[in-house]
């Protein structure tokens, strides 16, 4: 692996721009007048919060910005970062009736970070705290699932405590979203919102066990994501020059561009869509070469389609039907060699970065009888998107406050 | 290839565009240009006193992103001297003689101003004079435009006025701003008016201004009513401009003006009985270069329709005009929805059920299958949901065949014919602030 990224800062920053500008206001205004306001709408439908699509539209067409981002983030306290990482082509977009009338669908989610980038940009506070009730709820882990429920658990009356681990919170938001789609002081920034309205956080802090938790709260609820990436179990995957999909995006999330160690010759292995974000970020940042390496083939990828069409886009690699054996090296990656259906091959390279999936967390059990102790996210579905970790959150705080204020979770 | 030649009164142009009187006819450059790029004719921006502008003189009303869905001004008739507006219109027409060419005249109501104005205007050579009595807006205060145009008497007293020295054809510009506008037309033809032109501009306040509340357009933070015009105002147009042809009183020829925008507009227009048709706002949007899709669009419908000339559509739909006690009460529709084609927007159901008669039926979306369909026993055929629908030919409107002969209203209530069974419901809508709609 070369030390020195050969790009200049410019070509590393417009490498790692928004991939999608925003809209112009003109834009925005044409997008929304285009929006037919169906009723009973499927994008809405496809949603797993059910934003009311059609209504923030509407109200952007109207040019009634604030109330179009309070609709969004009503429903969705993470519809900033949503808009800007929700895979639309197989959720809300994808249900567009345009699509039936052989049209590019609405540009949903272009349209709701206009709508979102409005309240923030003029800092404008859209909910307040319910009345104290007094009743005290902990969370566990600050990614979406858990931030997604803190807030509503404060639009309730409740009080909220949030252990995270890491430094930061926002979970995968601030660590692991491609840099090209979602930047982490925007993370950072709609969990500051969450946060004003009275949730109290306190990072660096690793909980182990439930029971001292279920001592001083009345309520708790875990979403503490999934673990690291998966190990290959096979030889030289301990060698300097391979790192985990994960490490290798949060660093550089966290890092000027130019600080994290990227190889000439890059191979990822694995097809899901953090695969995608780990050879594209390779490629963006200057690797000569970045390539997927997968066991299985085209058609078994599991990534969406519009991510490996961005990958190639890119100049991405694919090499299909070739299982890794070994990685080969002396104190270094030198290249991979992988089976393949015309027998055994080496495949050159510098770096291997692994992205075969994350396995569970094992570090904290929670009891799965106790009713007082409720669950979301990736650490409850297995992983999945920041909008279905969002709508677990809600329906949990909903759930949550039903327990404890002796009513019915509508 | 479809003859679009014209003769209007005697007025003869290549084709029946002409540009109304406004801010494209101002000057002899953006005449001739029109003129260069295919339009019939001109109508000058209305000469008489010099007057003196406010600088805001335009107010618009977007519909969604679409700019200038409706129009208006507060801008009074031409600021340079009659003396030069003269000038050039002759130059015009010396330069441009197979084109036509029209006065826009307005003077105070005076029996001598008004005798010199038409002398001055005849030495121009020009083809014909339009009395401009419908401008509402600052002129009608000083007694003029509007303040003419509403009152018959004064239009039949200066439109004689006009006749006493005009060897020229004399077009009375008519105001939509009156209750009934036959009864002007028909003072217009009293005092002897060769032709009629219509509609001049709607009252209007376009908008208010929510951060100042100054209406628009806003001058130094007041405004005043200007007269409306653009694409909004074709419907009010196209029945003033029936109501004027249908009249047996009128009975000369008719310029149809009022938010024409395309040869689709321009066709309806004649087909209500217009002879030429004058454009302003859609100019003064897009440019000259509209006129050629208005010739080149009319002239292919009317090679497809099979129609030779203008004369061959001109009134083809005034017959069709008919006082709402003499339609067919036994001609009974329904709506039909394709259900191939539609893309379950559900806005037809909507439609229906809120604003309508809520004859659309919702079925379970999650089945793969249709999602609206059509509770017949309760459609009046309204065309409401065929109006909202997004697609088009997906919801069409179809006749139910019955054995009973038409009956009108007045037919019916005069104890005569008899009416076709109605299978409506009425009043089926339910709703409880439970039901998840």
């Amino acid at each position: 692996m070369s030390a020195s990224n050969p790009l200049t800062d410019e070509q590393l920053a417009a490498n790692f721009a928004d991939i999608t500008p925003p809209l112009t206001n003109d834009a925005a205004l044409l997008e929304a007048n285009k929006c037919l306001f169906c009723h009973d709408a499927p994008c809405t439908i496809a949603c797993p919060t059910h934003i009311d699509v059609p209504a923030f539209i509407k109200k952007i067409a109207t040019g009634n910005l604030r109330g179009s981002a309070r609709v969004i983030l009503d429903a969705n306290p993470f519809g900033h970062s949503c808009a800007r990482a929700c895979p639309v082509e197989v959720l809300c977009e994808g249900a567009c009736v345009l699509n039936d009338r052989d049209e590019q669908p609405i540009k949903i989610a272009l349209l709701q970070r206009h709508a979102t980038d409005y309240v923030l940009e003029k800092k404008l506070r859209l909910f307040e705290p319910g009345r104290r009730t007094g009743k005290r709820v902990a969370i566990v882990g600050a990614g979406p699932a858990g931030l997604a429920c803190a807030r509503d658990l404060r639009r309730f009356g409740h009080d909220v405590t949030v252990f995270e681990a890491k430094d930061q919170p926002g979970g995968l938001n601030t660590y692991g979203i491609a840099e090209y789609k979602l930047k982490a002081d925007l993370a950072l920034a709609e969990v500051q919102d969450i946060l004003e309205l009275g949730v109290e956080l306190k990072t660096g802090e690793t909980i182990a066990s439930l029971d001292n938790l279920l001592a001083d709260y009345d309520a708790v609820f875990v979403g503490i994501g999934l673990g690291s990436t998966k190990r290959l179990g096979i030889p030289g995957e301990d060698l300097p020059g391979v790192v985990d999909a994960l490490t290798f995006i949060e660093h550089l999330k966290t890092h000027p561009y130019r600080e994290t160690p990227v190889g000439r010759q890059v191979v990822v292995i694995g097809a899901g869509n953090t695969a995608i974000d780990a050879v594209t970020q390779a490629k963006r940042l200057g690797a000569a070469a970045a390539t997927i390496v997968y066991r299985r083939s085209e058609a078994d990828m599991p990534c969406y389609h519009y991510e490996y069409e961005l990958a190639k886009r890119d100049g991405c690699g694919f090499r299909f039907n070739a299982a890794p054996q070994r990685i080969i090296g002396n104190g270094a990656v030198a290249g991979i060699e992988v089976r393949t259906p015309g027998g055994t091959e080496t495949i050159p390279c510098d770096m291997v970065i692994v992205a075969i999936g994350q396995g569970e967390r094992t570090e904290l059990a929670w009891p799965k009888d106790d009713p007082r102790v409720f669950v979301g996210g990736d650490c409850a579905n297995g992983g999945a998107e920041i909008v279905n970790a969002a709508a677990e959150g809600i329906e949990a705080a909903k759930r949550i406050d039903a327990m404890l204020t002796g009513g019915d979770a509508m | 290839m479809a003859d679009l030649r014209t003769n209007f009164a005697g007025i003869e142009s290549p084709n029946p565009f002409w540009l109304a009187s406004g801010p494209p006819t101002n000057t002899y450059g953006q005449v001739a240009k029109a003129f260069d790029q295919g339009w019939g004719g001109a109508v000058w921006k209305t000469i008489g006193e010099p007057i003196i502008n406010v600088f805001s003189r335009y107010g618009s009303v977007d519909l969604g992103a679409n700019r200038m869905m409706g129009f208006n001004n507060i801008e009074l008739i031409s600021d340079r001297p009659i003396a030069g507006n003269l000038k050039e219109i002759a130059e015009v027409k010396r330069n441009y003689p197979k084109h036509a060419v029209i006065a826009s005249l307005m003077v105070e109501s005076k029996q001598k101003a008004w005798h010199e104005i038409v002398k001055q205007t005849e030495d121009t050579g020009a083809d014909g004079i339009e009395l401009n009595f419908g401008c509402p807006h600052g002129m009608s205060e000083r007694g003029m435009g509007s303040a003419v145009g509403q009152v018959p008497d004064y239009t039949c007293q200066i439109v004689g006025w006009v006749k006493e020295v005009a060897t020229i054809p004399v077009i009375v510009k008519l105001t939509p701003n009156v209750t009934d506008i036959t009864y002007i037309a028909r003072a217009a033809v009293k005092g002897g008016a060769d032709a009629l032109s219509l509609i001049n501009t709607i009252n209007s306040i376009v908008g208010v201004d929510l951060t100042t509340f100054e209406p628009q357009p806003s001058v130094a933070g007041k405004s005043s009513h200007g007269g409306y015009c653009g694409p909004a105002v074709k419907p009010i147009a196209l029945h003033l401009v029936s109501a004027v042809a249908g009249d047996a009183a009128v009975k000369i020829p008719i310029s149809g003006i009022g938010g024409i925008a395309t040869w689709r507009d321009a066709a309806e227009f004649i087909a209500l009985g217009a002879g030429t048709l004058q454009v302003c706002t859609a100019v003064m949007h897009y440019g000259f270069r509209i006129v050629e899709d208005l010739t080149d669009g009319l002239s292919n419908w009317m090679d497809d329709r099979g129609h030779r000339t203008l004369a061959d559509v001109r009134g083809r739909a005034l017959p069709r005009v008919a006082k709402w006690e003499d339609l067919d009460l036994n001609y009974h529709l329904l709506a039909h929805i394709d259900q191939d084609k539609c893309i379950k927007c559900e806005l037809c159901w909507t439609a229906c059920e809120d604003g309508a008669h809520q004859a659309i039926r919702r079925l379970p979306r999650d089945n793969g299958g249709p999602v609206v369909e059509i509770i017949e026993e309760a459609c009046v055929g309204c065309n409401l949901c065929a109006a909202v629908c997004p697609v088009q030919e997906c919801i069409t409107m179809r006749k139910v065949p019955n054995d009973y002969a038409p009956v009108t209203w007045k037919e019916y209530a005069a104890g005569k014919g008899k009416l076709a069974p109605r299978s409506e419901q009425f009043h089926t809508a339910t709703w409880s602030p439970s039901a998840k709609h």
